[in-house]
């Protein structure tokens, strides 16, 4: 192969990623600019389980490659961890939303340090335990892109030549710009909420190029250079050092353990890293897309690992190990085959996996050099103390950059110093477990009630102790920078004190070994001196707040506050850090939401102080916002006793609002059985009144006709005697009809009122019909209406009234005379016996009760109406009273017809009569 | 309570995979085998990924909601 035809000219190098930045500053801009315009583009789950692929670094790009030739499947650990995590993300990782988002936790030092009673000592310590750990992370970040760029232009194999003087170095430039840029991305304006739309997109476009161009190089390899994975394999077994590399144990002693302890190490880093919980918790749009990032993320992991292991063993089996730096196998494989563009697109990939995390690192890390380092001692100092005026906004954005160029260029020192010496993942893996160390202090935290200022001061103190002396010294001394005497001899030559035999454990290799003794004596530390004391009222409050977060929404949260304090005090508090504009306008939707309308009339009681305080810490952080505030109002100190009974009155407020709505709920129940019981009582008027009024009009038109008739044969001396005879007919009949009516309504209401007499005895329901039918049977051959019996030989007697069930009978046989046609009528009673009882039926071949009208015969007054067979007869009384016989007994009356079939009504009875119902 | 039945669940998970993924159950593929031309141990652990990925992906999205929020 020659040399010169496998690399590419540096200026097409530095232009395609210069076009490649510009790509991603548009992509940001964008996303800022939809933002501001309300259609944000990253709430969305599938932008946000990409966003979280920022844990995707130049480490997996590069470095995952190199791990794999040298130790095979070594390299997964570090993804499998965050599978683990992922699991268990939607119970953890949802409750730190919950938390930051209630109380504006910006970064992970604010959550601690507002965890333990809102500390500045704690914060402090956090920023500097993170500072320091990821510092190296940075630089192998740096690093990556500048091997890189070696790569890809130098001769292939070449070592690229070190530059003599400093300012010729490319990587000084490379940390320059991705400052420059960062700035750009992330410290262009104030947000209280510290939320970057327009970064997140574009780490989101970052982790789909670097995806692509991994999986591209991955295809290249497998199918381009070798015939798939099997023919890769199958060469990899000819060769027994490769072949080595796909099995577990690469003889190293304790490699389950240590597996354990980096798949424990990289499922803690997936959630401390300052990062991830910027993109995680920070940046979280909503909380449900939490539910979907928690499985595509692992996803991408496993997609981006897919093809390690073959660009590891082709690499090596194409150029033979140890010819190569195996991490920059991704572009030497390409260049090396002449595919300059293929070439091109990895390194762009692997300067997307460093600049995603190079920015979003910088972003979360300088909100916490600003907030929790750098505004609590600025705020202690006259010029910008509590008691000094004047807009500090200005001043916070310039920390924050500054913050970023500092970081950057710290980790370009480092990569200077000691990069040379390690890989990339050794570095990686040092921050790692410096992150490791927050895991006690704030899991503790989220679960434990009992975790205390002085508990997480020592654990995290204790722990980043034995992280830098086990891990970052050696780390330090093998670069050759410190004398490694210590390593080999013990502090002061006690060798009990080896840094990588602590104690004298040995054979666990040196992360593992740094990983168990720093949180073991973290965790014991944290846990110890917790117990040692009661834990104070801030920190009591604050517990309360954390572990209960999920409980505690709306108006029954508790607020430990109290004080006096004046609205235009707090006002021009708030107006220093986030500008009066937005102050101002904080407020009057606060009003608003408070339901005062105006800001002056707003009352400063403890609710507003804890919004002012909540809105600062957003922008300085808890533990500053707690000293302004202090500063601006006059606290009374609150002890153990205030908060609990704070909390006692909130808990007695959810109480007492959940007993009002028990009490509402009963009453509105209370109130609509009233309601219901109030229509029965109308409607049951109603139907007394139309009972009055129908009685009273059945009443008048008989007695009109009896005193029109009389009237006339009064006034009419002459009137003829047949004519005269015929009146008193008349008279005489309407006279029955309303003595029968009367008797009907009388025997009604009482039936109805239970007072009727009855006299049970055995009947002989054959004998009865019998008698019935001959009374009736005059009257019907009168009308030409034929009537045909159908009774069995003999029914067993039953109890009951028999003048009663006679009434029915003679009812039913007058109904169906009335309705069967005069002439041809034809009406059929017929008997049954049944298991329990008889069944009665009355048959004619009348016009049949249309079913809409079927149930309404039963009722009082009621005849079928607009029905030209209409007798006048009928009092309206005879089926309702009928039905009321029937069911006295135990039995029922139905009817059952179609028009134009002529009508059957029927009924039961029982052999033993129901108990009346009274 | 069906969010305290997906929690279980989640948890139930978590156990499994931390089994599965460590000592001594790893060791069951630790054999210097090949299935269909590639690599057992590789494999396997590729595998039992995806598989979590999976149950894991039912567990949050199939799973009984929460009202509201």
């Amino acid at each position: 192969m020659s040399a010169s035809g496998s690399m590419l000219p540096a200026p097409l190098v530095i232009g395609v990623s210069f076009a490649y930045l510009l790509l991603l500053f548009a992509v940001a801009y964008w996303g800022d600019r939809r933002a501001r315009q309300g259609r944000s583009v990253i709430g969305n789950a599938w932008v946000y389980a990409l966003s979280m692929a920022v844990y995707c670094t130049a480490w997996t790009y590069f470095g995952s490659v190199g791990r794999a030739a040298s130790s095979g499947v070594w390299f997964l650990p570090i993804y499998l961890g965050p599978m683990l995590a992922m699991i268990l993300a939607w119970l953890v990782v949802r409750k730190m939303i919950r938390i930051a988002r209630a109380y504006r936790i910006t970064s992970i030092a604010d959550f601690i340090a507002s965890r333990y009673g809102k500390s500045p000592a704690l914060a402090g310590l956090v920023t500097l335990i993170t500072i320091v750990g990821i510092v190296p992370y940075i630089a192998l970040q740096l690093k990556g892109i500048a091997s890189a760029y070696a790569v890809m232009t130098s001769p292939l194999g070449a070592v690229a030549a070190q530059p003599s003087q400093w300012w010729a170095d490319s990587t000084l430039y490379v940390a320059l710009a991705l400052a420059g840029f960062t700035m750009v991305f992330g410290a262009r304006h104030l947000d209280s909420t510290e939320r970057h739309e327009g970064m997140v997109a574009a780490i989101a476009f970052e982790s789909i190029v670097k995806l692509m161009a991994f999986l591209a190089v991955g295809v290249f390899v497998t199918y381009g250079l070798f015939n798939g994975l099997g023919d890769l394999f199958a060469r990899a077994d000819a060769n027994p050092d490769i072949r080595r590399l796909l099995q577990f144990g690469q003889g190293q002693p304790f490699a389950y353990a240590q597996w354990l302890g980096l798949t424990l190490l990289a499922m803690l880093s997936v959630i401390f890293l300052p990062r991830q919980f910027q993109v995680m918790v920070v940046e979280n749009v909503h909380e449900s897309h939490l539910r979907r990032a928690v499985w595509v993320f692992p996803l991408y992991l496993l997609l981006i690992n897919l093809f390690v292991l073959p660009i590891a063993i082709g690499g090596l089996l194409h150029f033979g190990p140890g010819q190569m730096n195996p991490e920059m196998f991704v572009l030497s494989l390409p260049l090396d085959q002449g595919l300059g563009a293929l070439a091109l697109l990895a390194f762009v990939g692997g300067l997307s996996a460093a600049t995603g995390m190079v920015i979003a690192e910088a972003i979360a890390v300088s909100t916490m050099v600003c907030n929790d380092l750098v505004m609590p001692l600025l705020l202690r100092t006259r010029r910008f103390g509590a008691r000094a005026a004047g807009d500090l906004t200005g001043l916070l954005l310039l920390i924050r950059r500054l913050a970023i160029l500092a970081i950057l260029l710290l980790g370009y020192l480092y990569f200077h110093l000691a990069g040379e010496a390690y890989a990339l993942v050794s570095i990686g893996l040092i921050s790692f477990a410096a992150v490791a160390q927050f895991a006690p202090a704030l899991l503790g935290g989220m679960y434990w009630k009992g975790g205390t200022r002085r508990g997480a001061l020592a654990g995290l103190g204790l722990g980043f102790a034995f992280w830098a002396y086990t891990l970052m010294l050696p780390s330090l001394a093998k670069s050759g920078w410190l004398a490694d005497a210590f390593l080999q001899q013990g502090l002061f030559g006690m060798a009990w004190l080896r840094p990588e035999a602590f104690l004298g454990l040995q054979g666990l290799d040196n992360l593992t070994h740094s990983l168990f003794w720093s949180l073991l004596v973290n965790t014991a530390a944290y846990v110890g001196v917790s117990l040692w004391r009661v834990p104070s009222a801030a920190e009591t409050s604050q517990a309360l707040l954390f572990v209960d977060v999920f409980r505690r929404t709306g108006d029954a949260h508790p607020v430990f506050w109290q004080g006096r304090a004046q609205v235009p005090a707090l006002q021009d508090l708030v107006a220093r850090f986030l500008g009066g504009d937005r102050a101002a306008r904080l407020f009057d939707t606060y009003a608003r939401e408070q339901g005062v309308g105006a800001v002056d009339r707003l009352v400063a009681d403890a609710r507003l102080v804890q919004f002012v305080e909540t809105q600062l810490a957003g922008a300085i952080g808890s533990a500053s916002a707690r000293v302004m505030v202090a500063s601006a109002v006059e606290e009374e100190s609150l002890d153990l006793d205030d908060v609990m009974r704070i909390l006692d009155e909130a808990s007695q407020l959810r109480a007492y609002s959940q007993a009002l709505e028990e009490k509402s709920q009963s009453l509105e129940r209370a109130t609509a059985e009233l309601r219901q019981a109030n229509e029965q009582l109308k409607s049951l008027d109603r139907l007394k009144d139309d009972f009055m009024s129908s009685v009273t009009h059945e009443l008048r038109t008989p007695l009109t006709s009896i005193r029109a008739l009389s009237e006339m044969m009064r006034d009419d001396d002459s009137m003829e005697t047949a004519q005269r005879q015929q009146f008193l007919d008349i008279i005489v009949t309407e006279a029955e009809r309303l003595s029968r009516l009367v008797n009907q309504v009388l025997d009604m209401a009482k039936i109805e009122a239970g007072h009727a007499d009855w006299h049970n005895s055995m009947v002989d329901m054959r004998e009865l019909l019998e008698q019935a039918a001959g009374s009736m049977g005059e009257l019907m051959r009168e009308r030409g209406i034929a009537l045909t019996l159908d009774l069995p030989e003999r029914v067993a007697p039953l109890q009951a009234d028999p003048d009663r069930i006679t009434q029915v009978v003679l009812n039913l046989l007058s109904n169906a005379a009335k309705y069967a046609p005069h002439g041809d009528g034809r009406v059929h009673l017929c008997l049954r016996e049944t298991a329990d009882g008889v069944t009665v039926q009355v048959q004619d071949n009348g016009p049949g009760i249309p079913p809409e009208q079927q149930e309404r015969v039963f009722e009082k007054f009621r005849q079928v109406s607009g029905d030209e067979h209409y007798r006048p007869g009928g009092t309206g009384l005879g089926l309702p009273i009928s039905r009321q016989i029937v069911e006295h007994f135990g039995g029922r009356l139905w009817l059952r017809s179609e028009p134009g079939q002529g009508a059957c009504f029927g009924f039961t009875l029982p052999r033993t009569p129901a108990p009346p119902a009274t | 309570m069906s969010e305290g039945l997906v929690n279980q669940r989640l948890m139930a998970l978590f156990a499994a995979a931390l089994a599965l993924l460590n000592f001594p159950l790893l060791a069951l593929w630790d054999h210097d085998a090949r299935i269909a031309g590639l690599p057992l141990f590789p494999l396997a652990l590729f595998l039992l990924w995806a598989l979590l990925i999976a149950v894991l992906a039912w567990v949050v999205e199939r799973g009984p909601r929460t009202g509201g929020g």
